[in-house]
């Protein structure tokens, strides 16, 4: 019975739109250009911050958990003593974490990591002839760190080999040095321990301050040279949802007890620029919706005059108040709806031109999901829209509104 | 006419004032009290501003009165909800009003249809048959597909009989149906009225202030400053 009714619903509400032709054209390119704008401009700054983050952390951790701070303990004194400290801080040696190995298991069941590896890594100085620089070592488990930062893709020289004698260094530290794949260099740590390794690779991340200061080897022979036998000193760990990161590390705060670092508590003001930006374009696109929304509510609204005298006549031949309430209300969503698909399909060749002819600093990808929101956004627009239009046709006195001239 | 003449309509008391209770109250119908039966074929008459159109809505069931009541098939209407009077509206009164109003937007076969399909949705094979001949019966049946402005004022007058009669109705009002039109098309227009009545069995009421129209009736009541007259 409903369905049945509604196809006359539809039916009038699409006569409507077809005869007042010039007013349906003109709405909808009204929403068009609204929608257009909301969409390209969602996609522009998604794929603004896709790329600004995947540039900032593509080669970081999103938390990193450590061993937390040594700190001095000071023996409790009795009521009504007057007691006055005189502290020194402690300093920081490097400590391992404790039973990591079976931390690493913990967290290699957690649903919301993508990567557990852990690392060892303490200050040294590299040395070829005269030129001394300082480095930081990087002891890593190859097969879980790649996951984290596939080397491979920043070699420029060599490979990723590690283990034995055969360690990775940065190309600033390379060409500092002096060094070419297969030259040996003296590493020494400040320990009792110095050693002589051979550079099986040169990579060049992208960011001077590591490709001048890191040095990789193998977990195993990184431990004797930092005089961490079996130990680590951090666990680097990726997560599933990078905004979820500082949650995340609370959480394992609270479940090891180490201090855990999330990129977004470390990149403080990467955060805020994201949110501002975020923010700002929430701004336009409820400013652009509103205005959507009021294009909508007025055209309908002299649809609704102008067709006062043929509502009566409708309603004098049987229409209900709901049936032209439905009416009226079909037209605002048929109006979002017409605009949003001629909206997206102009984003779409915006889009399109910028990823094609733009400045080519960073690709642009539309979501799938984000044309499906915004036909369905526009279309409760539309309906929100039209509910007062809607509203009054529907309380229209038949008797006055046939009169009407 | 041999027929068992059936009760249609019924109006006892029927009193309409606009602005109740206020300074400027306007008594416009007053104690109105007749029937209509399947054989009437009736002209409402009287000058202007004695209340025809009020009367006219208020049997419609497009306008409440303000007291007494009114039976249409034997169910009194006032105690009915909005949505049951309208449903009642689409099926059992059919409306030709003064101006011809027919929804420009549609062609004629659909204008006629509109009652069917606003009281049932999509027409069916049946409907749309007895659209086309009751569009037939009217002289437009090469004119269906045609937008009401691209008929003449007396075609669009006949479409909106058509429409009229299209639920078969038991009762037919019309406001002025001739008042717009030339002699000939009113006089086409009074013609199918008549056959209408015949072949329907469903009472007629015509808004008039045609004298020859009115004679041509037969039965007439005549409202004088809202009160009947007994002829």
């Amino acid at each position: 019975m409903f369905v049945r009714k509604w196809w006359t619903d539809w039916l009038v509400a699409l006569a409507f739109l077809r005869d007042g032709r010039g007013q349906t054209v003109l709405i909808t390119v009204g929403v068009a250009v609204g929608v257009a704008v909301i969409v390209f401009v969602t996609a522009l700054i998604e794929g603004l911050q896709a790329n600004v983050i995947e540039r900032t952390l593509g080669t970081q951790a999103h938390i990193r958990l450590l061993q937390p701070d040594e700190v001095n303990r000071v023996a409790p004194v009795t009521d009504g003593t007057i007691h006055l400290v005189h502290e020194d801080q402690r300093a920081q040696r490097l400590r391992s974490i404790q039973n990591w190995q079976e931390l690493l298991v913990a967290l290699d069941q957690r649903a919301d990591l993508t990567v557990v590896s852990p690392l060892v890594s303490g200050p040294a100085l590299a040395q070829r002839g005269a030129a001394v620089k300082s480095v930081a070592l990087v002891g890593i488990d190859w097969p879980r760190y790649r996951q984290l930062l596939p080397l491979d893709d920043y070699i420029v020289a060599g490979q990723v080999r590690i283990g034995a004698d055969d360690v990775l260094i940065g190309s600033q530290l390379a060409h500092e040095l002096g060094v070419q794949v297969g030259a040996k260099i003296r590493l020494d740590t400040g320990q009792t321990n110095a050693r002589v390794v051979t550079i099986a690779g040169i990579f060049e991340l992208g960011v001077r301050e590591l490709d001048a200061r890191y040095v990789y080897m193998d977990m195993k022979q990184a431990q004797p040279l930092l005089q961490l036998i079996g130990g680590v000193t951090v666990i680097d760990i990726r997560v599933t949802d990078i905004f979820q990161a500082e949650q995340i590390a609370q959480r394992l705060h609270r479940l090891t007890g180490l201090k855990a670092e999330s990129w977004i508590a470390t990149n403080g003001q990467l955060m805020n620029a994201l949110s501002a930006q975020s923010l700002s374009t929430n701004m336009i696109k409820i400013f652009v919706g509103a205005s959507v929304a009021f294009g909508i509510a007025s055209v309908l609204s002299v649809s609704v005059v102008q067709r006062t005298r043929e509502i009566g006549i409708l309603r004098a031949t049987g229409a209900s108040r709901a049936q032209i309430l439905r009416i009226f209300l079909l037209q605002g969503a048929l109006f979002g709806l017409l605009g949003a698909l001629v909206g997206v399909a102009v984003s779409y060749a915006l889009v399109w031109v910028f990823n094609s002819f733009g400045p080519g600093l960073f690709y642009i990808p539309i979501a799938p999901q984000l044309i499906v929101s915004a036909l369905a956004l526009a279309m409760v627009t539309g309906i929100g829209a039209a509910a007062w239009p809607a509203r009054r046709a529907a309380n229209l006195d038949p008797v006055e509104a046939i009169r009407y001239v | 006419m041999s027929k068992m003449a059936r009760e249609i309509l019924r109006l006892e008391g029927i009193c309409k004032s606009y602005h109740v209770g206020q300074p400027n109250q306007t008594d416009v119908l007053h104690n109105i009290s007749f029937s209509l039966d399947s054989t009437d074929f009736a002209a409402l008459v009287g000058p202007s501003g004695s209340g025809k159109s009020t009367l006219l809505n208020v049997m419609g069931l497009l306008d409440q009165p303000t007291a007494g009541e009114l039976y249409l098939l034997g169910q009194a209407t006032s105690t009915m909800m909005e949505e049951q009077r309208t449903q009642l509206r689409g099926r059992e009164i059919g409306f030709v009003f003064q101006f011809h109003h027919l929804i420009q937007a549609f062609n004629a076969l659909d204008n006629v249809l509109m009652p069917l399909m606003l009281n049932h949705g999509k027409p069916t094979q049946e409907d749309v048959e007895y659209a086309h001949y009751l569009l037939r019966q009217v002289g437009l049946e090469k004119l269906a597909n045609r937008r009401p402005n691209e008929l003449s004022g007396g075609q669009q007058q006949r479409v909106a009989v058509a429409r009229a009669l299209v639920s078969k109705p038991a009762l037919l009002l019309a406001d002025e149906p001739t008042g717009n039109l030339d002699s000939k098309s009113a006089a086409t227009v009074f013609e199918l009225f008549r056959k209408m009545q015949v072949e329907h069995q469903c009472a007629v009421l015509l808004v008039t202030h045609d004298e020859r129209l009115s004679s041509a009736c037969d039965r007439t009541i005549t409202l004088f400053d809202g009160r009947l007259q007994q002829a």
